[in-house]
């Protein structure tokens, strides 16, 4: 397949994406929070699209999308959500943030500036037709440990969080 | 510009792998004008299947055996005033009908109605019908908290977790039938729609026979999840009207609800439609194996445009049944005309150019519709589930059926 | 009235449950109260929702206010007088047998039921006693009325849990007993059958022809609806350990008829205290067992087929003579108070006259069986879910035209 507008598409999902992250910590009301996190989450599955990664794409709709902030906004809707609209938003750790902030902003300017000299030009076989296949093949591959480690680990996140949450087991 | 127009007519591939726009936009058009047109027929069907189930007839009086029952009520709704409760948060309660309708329109650029007949043919094409159709739910949610009322509420939570609990074992029976497409001397399989088919037709075999019976337990599980995946009965919780009256739409009204409508039929139609591709073969012909040789194809290929004519063949006896008084003159007729253009697309679809083109659509639509008519058959049937019965039933039966069909699938795969 | 003393109900509990085996009990509270240091930071809040009185479910308008934690309800309070019309104070200001049609708009799907107990209890205050050929026309009558109302009740609960289809199998053959009803006295609903004394109507030529033709084409039908829903595995999920209720509780409660009965006492004022033509005819009581949702459905189903057992018989044996004792043409009892009940289809359907000698009661009370056995809704369903509650309404039957009054 062709790519189409590629620079367009890639500014527009960009903006779209930037958009997303600032509505998600500027609303009040966490319920639009979520909302604008899931747009911000959808145009990050069209960047991996440009990427010719489509099935990152097809597993980021279905699992962040379509699964994990439908739970988020499940737990949203049954807590109380009255008090904390009330409550001031940002708390009192603006010096902390401010230091973060700028630190994160000059590692990005340093990265647009010199960024050619940091990272050569590659540009990869474009395996969009394999996409699948390689990633299968990495994963139950030469990431084979990594992979069940973290498998592993959200295993005993689940067991936690059902100690936490249930009131007799 | 002709040259364009022709160029794509001649390559064997989907518009959208062609790479030509013009064609695409076309298909879409088809495909949006077929689904809007199949959910009045399905709205018209599923009312008057329902009523011979239940001894009585259904809509009678709008058209001839209520054939434009479901335009009166279209119409009825588009004019009606649109109410949106004084407390709802605005925004999110005009879009959520739209992203409901959005995504379950969005999945049928995928769907393959025949070998070239889809507006394109992703590698992730299954993954993307999942996933879109796993948005639904976030504007099911949408719908029910900025309605700030709770009914909806607790419709659309309960919706949230259906959704999110059936789509696991969905996901599971689903992965086993991509599993069966890796059985080819390549030993890759695809996800792509048509791959799939393509996959069934070399094996010669529909996957739902696949390996009896683990093809056939997969297909069940996913039988099963679609229906609560589409909400509807026996798992109708979300919007179980003796309950929650009308669960996330209570609060709807007028066009907005009439979107939450189309949204859920053409949901139903497109989960019929994964089911068929990965299970009954998409667009091949039934027997394909025992009844081959030219002969069996000119029966075959001329199925569609008989069955057409069977169809026009019931509305002249319809017309013939008609009480024979001046008030239903009108209705005589109009009975007759529709007999008359159902009769002439039966004798378009013998036309062979026509006949060989559009036979992959009628087959893949047949099933589908015996899909659809399955799921009108379970509301007449069923009572409906309760919600802690409807968890166990997804987490406690379909899930480790789902592993097992998954892992004994590989395991034979492998031998 | 010596039938009515708890004494005797308790006597026959036991026995019944005795014979059953251990008399059982519901623990109902340890799913409710959370201990403190059970507490964790993810409680949510209480969520109190307001059901009806304009629902579908709630079988007219009442109002049940629930108060849920999540799905699962905590407790439930029902407000009810949407439909109060004052029918016992309508009574102190006309006479006897002015009052009599108002009877059937009380529990107006068993209408007729009504009516036969109104009409016995005046006889009996008048010392009057109806003739043999007046009685079997009223077990008849109030036999085809208790399977209109067992049919539309099963109708709408089959609607309430989700089956909509055996709605209109239950209408298309309660339809049947209406015409036979319609033929009778004129009226279909609110069917005023029966006059102080005995019936106002003589049956029309062909009715026992009818009513036997009826109940031959009825009984393959409740085959159908058994077909339907008696072994359909989402049926029985939802309805079996659902709401349960014990017969103690019942009893502790004053909740009567298949209620009851479908918690192992075998309590029919029919057998228990024959009235009508009652000790004439063979049949049995049903009784269940758990007393859930699913025993009361299969009670209700059998007392349908012993209904049509005791029509069968009265049609056959049905006397010759007069339909009307000799009754004053002024009703004027003598000073007094009786009070008689009936089987209605719901339960016990009390009437209690205090007459101070006049034309017109002193004071009329009715023991409507709707109103009493709502009263264990909240009982039911404490610890259940949504789901359930409409499930307990729907198979407690309630009329709410009887609940009101």
């Amino acid at each position: 397949m062709q790519p189409v507008a590629t620079t367009f598409f890639f500014y527009f999902l960009a903006a779209l994406t930037l958009a997303g992250g600032v509505l998600v910590i500027t609303r009040k009301n966490p319920v639009h929070s979520a909302l604008a996190l899931i747009i911000a989450l959808l145009a990050q599955a069209g960047l991996y699209l440009m990427l010719y990664a489509p099935f990152v794409a097809g597993v980021q709709i279905i699992l962040y999308a379509g699964g994990i902030m439908v739970l988020f906004l499940f737990v949203i809707m049954l807590v109380n959500l009255e008090r904390s609209q009330r409550e001031e938003q940002f708390n009192k750790q603006w010096l902390l943030g401010i230091i973060a902030a700028t630190a994160l902003g000059a590692l990005f300017i340093t990265i647009f500036v010199r960024g050619r000299a940091i990272f050569p030009v590659h540009i990869a076989a474009v395996a969009e037709e394999s996409n699948t296949q390689e990633i299968g093949l990495m994963l139950y591959g030469n990431y084979m440990f990594t992979f069940e480690i973290a498998s592993l680990l959200l295993l005993v996140a689940i067991i936690g969080a059902v100690v936490m949450a249930k009131k007799r087991i | 510009m002709l040259d364009y127009i022709t160029s794509y007519l001649r390559s064997d591939t989907t518009p959208g792998q062609a790479g030509n726009i013009l064609w695409a936009v076309v298909y879409i058009f088809l495909i949006f004008a077929g689904l809007s047109v199949a959910v009045i027929a399905m709205n018209w069907l599923e009312r008057k299947i329902l009523a011979h189930m239940q001894v009585r007839l259904g809509p009678m009086r709008v058209g001839p055996h209520g054939l434009l029952q479901p335009i009166a009520d279209a119409l009825k709704l588009l004019i009606k005033e649109d109410i949106m409760p004084a407390e709802a948060d605005k925004f999110v309660f005009w879009m959520a009908p739209l992203v409901v309708v959005m995504t379950a329109f969005t999945v049928f650029v995928v769907v393959p109605f025949g070998a070239t007949h889809a507006v394109t043919d992703m590698n992730i094409g299954i993954l993307f019908m999942v996933g879109v159709s796993s948005l639904s739910v976030l504007g099911i949610v949408m719908a029910g908290w900025a309605s700030n009322s709770h009914y909806p509420l607790i419709g659309a939570l309960r919706s949230s977790a259906q959704m999110v609990s059936y789509e696991i074992a969905m996901g599971l029976a689903v992965v086993s039938a991509i599993l069966m497409t890796s059985l080819n001397s390549a030993g890759t399989g695809t996800l792509s729609m048509i791959g799939i088919v393509q996959a069934q037709q070399a094996q010669h075999v529909w996957f739902v026979f696949k390996f009896f019976p683990l093809g056939m337990i997969a297909f069940f599980i996913f039988a099963i999840a679609m229906v609560a995946e589409t909400n509807r009965a026996p798992f109708d919780l979300p919007e179980a009207e003796s309950e929650l009256t009308a669960g996330f739409h209570t609060e709807y009204s007028g066009f907005r609800w009439s979107l939450f409508f189309l949204a859920e039929y053409s949901a139903m139609i497109a989960v019929s439609s994964i089911a068929v591709t990965l299970w009954l073969g998409g667009w091949l012909r039934p027997f394909s194996n025992s009844l081959t040789g030219d002969t069996w194809e000119m029966v075959f290929s001329l199925i569609p445009g008989l069955s057409f004519l069977a169809f026009a063949a019931m509305c002249f006896l319809g017309v013939f049944r008609m009480p024979k008084h001046r008030a239903f003159r009108m209705q005589t007729m109009g009975l007759a005309g529709f007999g008359v253009l159902l009769g002439g697309i039966g004798l378009l679809l013998f036309v062979p150019p026509v006949r060989y083109r559009v036979q992959d659509i009628f087959w893949f639509s047949a099933k589908v519709a015996i899909s659809m008519y399955m799921y009108i058959w379970y509301r007449g049937t069923f009572p409906r589930y309760r919600f802690d019965q409807l968890m166990k039933v997804g987490w406690k039966v379909l899930l480790p059926l789902g592993i097992g069909v998954l892992v004994l699938t590989a395991g034979v795969g492998v031998l | 009235m010596s039938f009515y003393e708890e004494t005797t109900i308790h006597k026959r509990m036991d026995a019944t449950a005795g014979a059953a085996g251990s008399v059982k009990t519901i623990d109902r509270t340890s799913h409710l109260e959370l201990d403190h240091h059970d507490k964790t930071f993810l409680d949510t809040n209480e969520l109190v929702i307001n059901m009806g009185p304009q629902h579908p479910a709630t079988h007219g308008v009442l109002r049940v206010i629930l108060k849920l934690d999540g799905e699962k309800v905590l407790g439930t309070e029902c407000v009810i007088g949407y439909l109060h019309r004052g029918v016992e104070k309508i009574a102190e200001h006309r006479t006897y047998t002015m009052f009599n049609p108002y009877v059937d708009r009380m529990d107006y799907v068993a209408a007729v039921s009504n009516g036969l107990g109104y009409c016995e209890a005046v006889e009996k205050l008048l010392n009057v006693q109806a003739p043999p050929r007046a009685n079997y026309i009223r077990v008849i009558l109030t036999e085809l009325n208790r399977l209109a109302s067992h049919m539309l009740w099963l109708g709408t609960h089959a609607l309430d849990i989700g089956a909509i289809t055996p709605l209109f199998y239950t209408f298309r053959d309660r339809e049947e007993i209406l015409k036979i009803f319609e033929k009778y006295c004129g009226a279909r609903l609110t069917t005023h059958a029966f006059r102080i004394g005995g019936c106002s109507y003589e049956t029309y030529d062909g009715f026992e022809r009818e009513v036997v033709n009826f109940v031959n084409f009825v009984t393959p039908k409740i085959d159908e609806y058994e077909e339907l829903l008696t072994t359909n595995r989402i049926w029985v999920e939802r309805t079996k350990g659902v709401g349960p209720i014990t017969a103690r509780e019942c009893v502790a409660l004053g909740v009567t008829g298949p209620v009851l009965r479908a918690s192992g006492v075998k309590w029919d004022l029919r057998k228990a205290q024959p009235y009508a033509a009652y000790s004439d005819f063979d049949f049995d009581i049903p009784v269940g067992e758990n007393g859930d949702t699913y025993d009361r459905y299969l009670v209700r189903m059998q007392e349908m087929r012993q209904s049509l057992r005791i029509i069968e018989q009265a049609v056959g044996k049905i006397p010759a003579g007069p339909i009307m004792a000799k009754v004053p043409k002024v009703i004027k009892p003598a000073v007094g108070e009786i009070y008689h009940s009936i089987e209605a289809p719901k339960g016990e359907l009390g009437y209690f006259i205090v007459s101070d000698g006049s034309t017109q009661p002193y004071r009329i009370r009715v023991r409507p069986p709707s109103f009493v056995n709502l009263q264990a809704l909240d009982m039911m369903v404490r610890g259940q879910l949504v789901a359930d509650v409409i499930a307990v309404i729907g198979t407690l039957d309630i009329v709410l035209g009887e609940v009101d009054r």
